[in-house]
């Protein structure tokens, strides 16, 4: 049984990473239709901001929590900052253009930031330091949950909730989904749809950017190509739970996190890929639009 | 006109399988005189040196004739081998093998006594049953694939480079007898490099019985976090870890098993042994540990061929040229000890009697690879890897 909840944990924390990840993919895709492949490189910029803000702080001497969340917030603004400008140069003026102009963008973008991280920073590992808390009343379950793992599941699922009275309760929210069922009568009956796109990426961003910043503090490392690998999973998520959908994202994340986590632990680690994929295979057959995700209704 | 062509087909079939046997014939026959001659106080050492010395991986034979042409004019200025003068042929293989069957074909009817090479694992693989046939020593200084000595197939041949396994030999004899761990779980990256050095730590656990194997498992590069695998670590029980791959994951590895306060020690390869792991992994990296090459250029003789080779030549010597000086001093000392050419009084010098190298004081043990060639194990100590005594 200690066996299964440390799996479960690790799963867990896994999963909530993909799935702060997936919602950026999900939300753009639900609104305008673009799979934005610079997602993984916008966490990754998030986690080096993160770095450099949390060098700052400690040579000044600041305690460790209070590091956590200034470089949390200062990753944040940054990462939407990116987001913002991603849409405003490398989407809008192609938004009328066939779909495939704007995906070829969106890899161009990915690969540019990666390659630009790398020369204005290193191509080597960077150490990050540890900055969550040591939770006193974790030390108990020390060895079923660390208190990295328990921050990344509480700030995960906060942000979750957060997002999701977001999207249901405020005007912006509003919005959104109106532009997410049909830009053209959104725009129609008087939604600002290039704002709402705007603040869409610059939300997403910001999830990314928490998830850098927690990951890159719970495993102590980054470079410039860890975007690459999470932002493919969390990709990987988004479709599994159904793209487009918010809640198929964060459920997707955690599923795929706990099959990788369980797989590793019952069967073998070199089939934790094999099993993550399968898994994706087999739910699109059933449910080609995902868990979640509704069917595409054909507009006649 | 089809029975005809037929006919012609079937003619230039038996001849070339006539002029195969011929040549074949004619071999032998020069072998068995040479081995006859051999007997025969010699006045002339011939020393055949085989390798890739044109085509694209040249720059690896390339500086073992040169270290040869080193050793052998030093030795020849000195008065030569038991007042023989040493004679260089060399033979052009490409690190190919059919090149190199030609090239062994071409040494024996020249009858070299001693044969330095070949380069590539390939090429002296295809080479090797022709000088064993022939009764030839051959020594290479830098085929590494395990089995051209673990095989036994081939007594003749030796080497003065590490082979591919060594690392994982080092480092599982370190864990089970220097450690006494009982119980290893085994992790790699699933690369060539990792799962190669992970399979021969599993292989070497398992045939010396005086330890199990708990877990044989493979994680993806640049994966998110590694903690379901720790995790699994720690179920399993193990006493200690070993890993092959490179720094990144290990670093995560590391962390991660320390984090959950798992101590137990932590065993990897050349590809941790590097000051990043040291770097990203700080003080998790503290008591891990590495193996890696050993330090050669304290040795006295490096010193030698290294003065020697600046003498003549401008820029650094290229691959394997140390390696390749060593084989040569080695084939040729056994020479002079043997007082003849004859093959098994060759093969016993090698095996009895050290020799003072570049590579260090060697002799070869009974399989043909050199003793206290290769790599040492390496600790992390206060922040940088220092050799473990």
């Amino acid at each position: 049984m200690d066996y299964f909840l440390e799996l479960f944990f690790s799963g867990l924390t896994r999963g909530s990473i993909y799935a702060l990840i997936a919602l950026g993919y999900t939300m753009v895709y639900g609104i305008i239709e673009l799979i934005n492949f610079a997602h993984g490189e916008i966490y990754m910029i998030g986690a080096f901001v993160g770095l450099t803000v949390a060098g700052v702080l400690t040579s000044f001497g600041f305690p460790a929590t209070s590091i956590m969340v200034l470089a949390s917030m200062a990753a944040i603004v940054y990462a939407a900052a990116y987001g913002y400008t991603l849409e405003k140069i490398a989407y809008r003026p192609l938004r009328s253009a066939p779909r495939l102009s704007p995906l070829i963008s969106a890899i161009g973008m990915s690969i540019f930031l990666q390659n630009y991280v790398m020369l204005a920073q290193t191509s080597d590992f960077i150490s990050f330091p540890s900055l969550t808390p040591e939770f006193a009343f974790l030390d108990k379950y020390s060895s079923t949950i660390g208190s990295s793992d328990f921050l990344i599941i509480v700030v995960a699922a906060v942000v979750m909730v957060l997002l999701t009275l977001f999207i249901k309760f405020t005007r912006m929210g509003k919005a959104m989904r109106a532009t997410a069922q049909n830009r053209k009568m959104a725009m129609l009956v008087g939604v600002n749809v290039d704002q709402v796109i705007s603040v869409t990426f610059i939300v997403g961003s910001s999830l990314a950017a928490v998830g850098g910043v927690l990951i890159a503090s719970h495993i102590g490392q980054i470079n410039f190509f860890i975007g690459f690998i999470a932002g493919i999973k969390a990709f990987t998520a988004a479709v599994l739970g159904g793209i487009g959908s918010v809640p198929g994202a964060m459920l997707g994340g955690l599923i795929l996190g706990w099959t990788e986590s369980f797989c590793t632990g019952y069967v073998s680690s070199d089939y934790e890929d094999v099993f993550a994929f399968a898994l994706l295979v087999i739910i699109l057959i059933f449910r080609p639009s995902g868990l979640l995700g509704k069917a595409p209704i054909q507009k006649v | 006109m089809k029975r005809s062509l037929l006919a012609l087909a079937c003619v230039l079939m038996l001849t070339i399988g006539l002029v195969g046997c011929s040549e074949e014939k004619k071999d032998e026959a020069p072998a068995k005189q040479d081995t006859a001659e051999k007997a025969a106080p010699v006045e002339k050492i011939i020393l055949g040196v085989a390798g890739a010395h044109s085509g694209d991986l040249a720059s690896y034979g390339l500086p073992s004739a040169e270290a040869a042409k080193l050793v052998v004019a030093a030795v020849n200025a000195a008065g030569g081998i038991n007042g023989a003068q040493v004679e260089i042929i060399t033979q052009d293989d490409q690190c190919k093998p059919e090149f190199a069957t030609n090239a062994a074909f071409k040494l024996v009817s020249d009858k070299a006594n001693i044969v330095l090479g070949h380069i590539c694992s390939g090429a002296t693989k295809a080479a090797l049953p022709i000088y064993k046939e022939s009764n030839l020593v051959c020594m290479s200084p830098s085929a590494t694939n395990p089995p051209l000595t673990q095989s036994g197939d081939y007594p003749n041949f030796f080497r003065t480079i590490a082979s591919d396994d060594a690392q994982a030999a080092l480092a599982t004899d370190f864990a089970m007898d220097t450690l006494g761990l009982k119980t290893i779980a085994i992790i790699h990256d699933k690369g060539d490099y990792g799962k190669g050095f992970a399979g021969f730590a599993k292989k070497y656990i398992e045939e010396s019985s005086k330890a199990k194997v708990l877990l044989f498992e493979g994680v993806t590069p640049g994966a998110v976090d590694y903690s379901a695998v720790v995790q699994k670590i720690k179920g399993s029980g193990a006493d200690g870890v070993i890993y092959g791959g490179y720094h990144p994951e290990a670093s995560k590895i590391i962390t991660q098993l320390r984090k959950k306060k798992i101590m137990i020690p932590f065993i990897s390869d050349d590809g941790v042994k590097d000051q990043t792991f040291i770097n990203v992994a700080g003080k998790a990296a503290e008591g891990v540990y590495a193996t890696g090459p050993r330090d050669i250029t304290a040795n006295p003789m490096y010193k030698v061929a290294m003065d020697q080779y600046k003498a003549s030549h401008d820029g650094e010597p290229g691959a394997f040229f140390f390696e390749a000086y060593s084989a040569a001093q080695a084939l040729l000392k056994a020479v002079e000890r043997a007082g003849s050419t004859d093959y098994d009084k060759i093969v016993f010098a090698l095996r009895n009697e050290e020799v003072e190298t570049p590579v260090g004081k060697i002799k070869f043990d009974s399989k043909g690879d050199a003793i206290g060639v290769g790599f040492s194990m390496y600790q992390v100590k206060d922040g940088a890897y220092v050799e473990v005594k």
